[in-house]
Parts: structure tokens; sequence; C-alpha cells
């Protein structure tokens, strides 16, 4: 199958072929990768691309999956309207 | 012993428009060093926003230059990328008479530079974004050629240029001190190499004062932290960011579709503190209900902290130092790094190369704070 059209984060519509490229440009990292792709900053927070591109990282550096590091996770666990927390604020 | 012509610390925009800049006009060796990877900092934390409505003569000037080098950078950088540039104007809302009158101030003088921006009544905000809420303003400003870009990418752009030109980066290295013998510049310690130099940048953002106190100088600044969140995408409805100094908020869609606000915590302590807090996500939902209540039916996906570096008048140090030789800063931002940048890595690029600065850029030295001496004091901040 075409790299093209192996999509590995849905929110963002990046594929395996756009997580290559910025391998072969000399990112190393999750944290780059996200800066550059928004991979793991949509609405699942990388729910399901990380352990996909931590693979692809593995795999590219020759490293354990395990030793390749978690991309930083910030609240929410899962998106709230504005309205909804506005309405219930303290204060 | 690696010998080079400059070494600049941070690989932030700062630093790298700075190599850029140097290595356009000809520097050959230039070593940019960062203890992470580019945008790794305040860089990559910022509310993306270009604005030019400024208070003080010098921010208006320095945002002028830096909004007319974005608007051709993506061909000047040879930049493969879209930039995601956009030029939909900000839109600053009033909220007294008193505010009012000091916009009329700041239009004034904004003019005076050649500027585009106007004051606006209600009805004439509302046509400009059709969602706010009428009650929560009484009069705004707007200037059309303001806007946003891509941070990360417009990072990368001044790095991939400076790379074909020649720069070296040393990324996941940490300079730990600066060689300093007779009041110059002699080399940079890394954890990794020991680099012979004349010449260091310290484009160091958030760890600025940090990497001032290595060389023995003492730069006004402080890091605080100040928060922003992103909600999911949607479809376009808001072309103009919208901004209040009075109700403490900013709001702006981004091309790629979602909303991004932020808004400063005046209970913030300096520190190196980047963490999210409920109270954030409180104020910044009840603030952006009152002023955009359509904006509060979108769903929050994620918030963030990044550090503001803040200088005692919230205008940039952009300077040399008359008492250590060599050595050359651009901090102080208050918040506006990202937006400076341009002009930010032309100035120093200047001093380094000994051109002739202009007049405003000679206010932006260090040397403006000392003996208390009472500087133009920015407020349009956020």
């Amino acid at each position: 199958m075409n790299k093209k059209d192996i999509i590995i984060c849905r929110c963002e519509d990046i594929s395996l072929a756009d997580i290559h490229k910025c391998l072969e440009d000399g990112y190393t990292t999750f944290e780059e990768l996200k800066r550059i792709l928004r991979v793991g900053m949509g609405p699942c927070q990388g729910q399901t691309c990380s352990i996909l591109i931590r693979r692809e990282i593995a795999n590219y550096f020759d490293k354990k999956v395990e030793d390749v590091v978690v991309h930083k996770t910030r609240p929410l666990i899962a998106g709230v309207k504005l309205k909804d927390i506005a309405d219930q604020a303290d204060e | 012993m690696n010998k080079v012509d400059a070494v600049i610390i941070g690989a932030g925009i700062s630093g790298l428009a700075t190599a850029y800049f140097l290595a356009k006009k000809g520097m050959t060796d230039i070593i940019v060093i960062d203890k992470s990877f580019i945008t790794s900092g305040s860089t990559g934390r910022c509310g993306a926003g270009v604005r030019q409505q400024w208070g003080t003569k010098s921010n208006c000037i320095l945002a002028k230059k830096s909004i007319e080098f974005f608007e051709t950078a993506q061909e000047v950088l040879e930049y493969e990328k879209d930039l995601e540039f956009k030029q939909e104007g900000y839109l600053i809302l009033s909220t007294s008479k008193e505010e009012d009158k000091e916009f009329a101030k700041n239009v004034k003088l904004q003019k005076s530079i050649g500027i585009p921006s106007r004051r606006c009544t209600i009805e004439e905000a509302l046509e400009i974004v059709p969602h706010l809420n009428p009650k929560s303003f009484t009069s705004a400003t707007f200037c059309n050629t303001d806007g946003h870009i891509n941070p990360f990418l417009m990072s990368e752009a001044f790095y991939l240029a400076g790379k074909k030109l020649g720069v070296k980066y040393c990324f996941y290295e940490e300079v730990k001190d600066i060689i300093v013998i007779d009041n110059e510049i002699c080399g940079v310690l890394t954890d990794k190499q020991k680099i012979q130099t004349k010449i260091v940048v310290n484009a160091a953002g958030g760890f600025a004062k940090e990497v001032g106190d290595m060389a023995g100088i003492d730069i006004p600044v402080y890091s605080e932290n100040h928060e922003i969140l992103v909600t999911e995408p949607t479809r376009k409805i808001q072309g103009p960011m919208v901004m209040s100094f009075s109700k403490n908020i900013y709001c702006q869609q981004v091309p790629h579709g979602s909303f991004l606000m932020g808004r400063s915590n005046p209970e913030a302590k300096p520190s190196h503190d980047i963490s999210s807090s409920w109270k954030f996500l409180d104020h910044m939902s009840k603030t952006v209900c009152d002023i955009l209540p359509e904006v509060g039916k979108l769903r929050v996906i994620r918030t963030w902290g990044g550090s503001y570096n803040v200088s005692p008048d919230h205008q940039p140090i952009i300077s040399n130092h008359e008492e250590l030789k060599g050595y050359y800063m651009a901090c102080g931002y208050s918040g506006h790094g990202f937006m400076f940048a341009p002009i930010t890595g032309e100035l120093i690029s200047q001093m380094i190369l000994k051109e002739e600065l202009e007049d405003y850029a000679k206010e932006l030295n260090i040397k403006r704070f000392k003996d208390n001496r009472i500087t133009d004091f920015e407020k349009s901040v956020v």
C-alpha cells in the first residue's frame, strides 16, 4: 500500500509518508513532529497516533519503542464546550 | 577547538532569524545552539498573532518592519510549505472612556509612521466581526494588515534558509558557560564542546536572564507563565484577531480552523513554570463567552503555557553591551518576540556588522534602564 494512503493521524490527516518525510528531514522526536505536522494536537490528543508514530521513530532510528519519549500531554482529556465550562466556573 | 565567527544561543525565532540575516550578509561561521530543538521554548508556545497596533513608537516601528518582512517571507526564504500567513486584521476593543482616549492616542501614533489603523464605533466593529457581543465594549480600533503566521513553520523557514547559507545548528546541546576575558567574549562552553568565538548572541527567550548571568551581565528581565487554549477546528467564522486589554483576552481563528485564545494571570509570579491551570480555563471561558458568545459553542481540546520574558517597560532589549565587547542580546519581548523576529534578526545583524542603526533602534539598548531612567512604557499588552 502506498505510504501516502496510510493515515497515521486521523485528526490532522497525516500520512505515513508525511511522518517519514519529517524523519528524513532530520527531525528526531515526537515533539518535533508535533510542531511541524500538528500530530498529537487534534481532538484525540494523540490517543490514536502516539503509539504509531513512536513505533515509526523507533524503527527509523533502530531503537526500542519504549525508549522513544512520549509526547507531552496537556489538559483536557476530552473536548468540552467553552460555554459549559463558563456556566459552571467558580467565583 | 572549534572556532567560529558567532554563537547564537537559542533556536527560537529570534535566534534563527538572527542567524539567517548574519549569514545572508556574508558572515560564514555561525553556530546556533539550543538545549532542545527549534521552537521548543516560547516561540512554539506563542499565540501566533502578528500586530502593529502598539502604544510606543519603538514597538510600532518594530512591528511594521516585521509585517513587511512576513508579507514576502514565503518567497524571500524560498520556503516550500505554506506559512499560513493571513492579514485579516486585529480588532482591539475598548471598554471605557479612558481606554478609548488611550487608543485614540495610539492610533494617531500608528498613523504617523504609516500603520493603517483606525478607530471604530460599535456598529463599525460589528461589521468587521458580526458575532461580537455589542454590550461587551464601547469602541474599538482596527488595523487590516495585522494578522497571523504559523510560528513553527515560520521558524522552520528561517532555519532551512540559514542552513542553505551555511549556518550550523547544534540541537540537544546546552550552553553551560560563556568565557569572558578582559571584558571581551572569548568563547562558549557547552555540555559537548568548547567553542572559540568573539561574538555571542543571547536569544534564549525565557532563559535570557540566566544566559546574561553566564557572562556576568545583569539583564532586568524575568519569565512569567502565560496560558493559552485551542478549540477543535471549525468552518471559518472569524477573520480578525479580537483583543481587549481591559477584559484580558486575545482570540483568533487560525487558518487551520481552530480558535486560539489566551489571557494573562495577574497573580503569576516570576518563574519558569509553564503548566496549565483550571483557573485559566474558568476565566478564559467566561471572558470569551461574554465577548464572543458564538465561540463559546466550540469545544476546548487543549491548553498549554509558555513564558513571557518581561522587561521593565514591556519593550524588547535588542542591544549590545557597552561593558562587554562581543555580547549581544535579543530578549525581554514581554510576549511579542515571535511577531518582532524579522526586525530582530535585521537589527542584531546590523549591530554585529557595525552598520549604522536607525534612531528608534538605539532606544532599545539595555542602557536605557540604567539609573532608573524613565522609558516609554508599553501598555498595550495582554
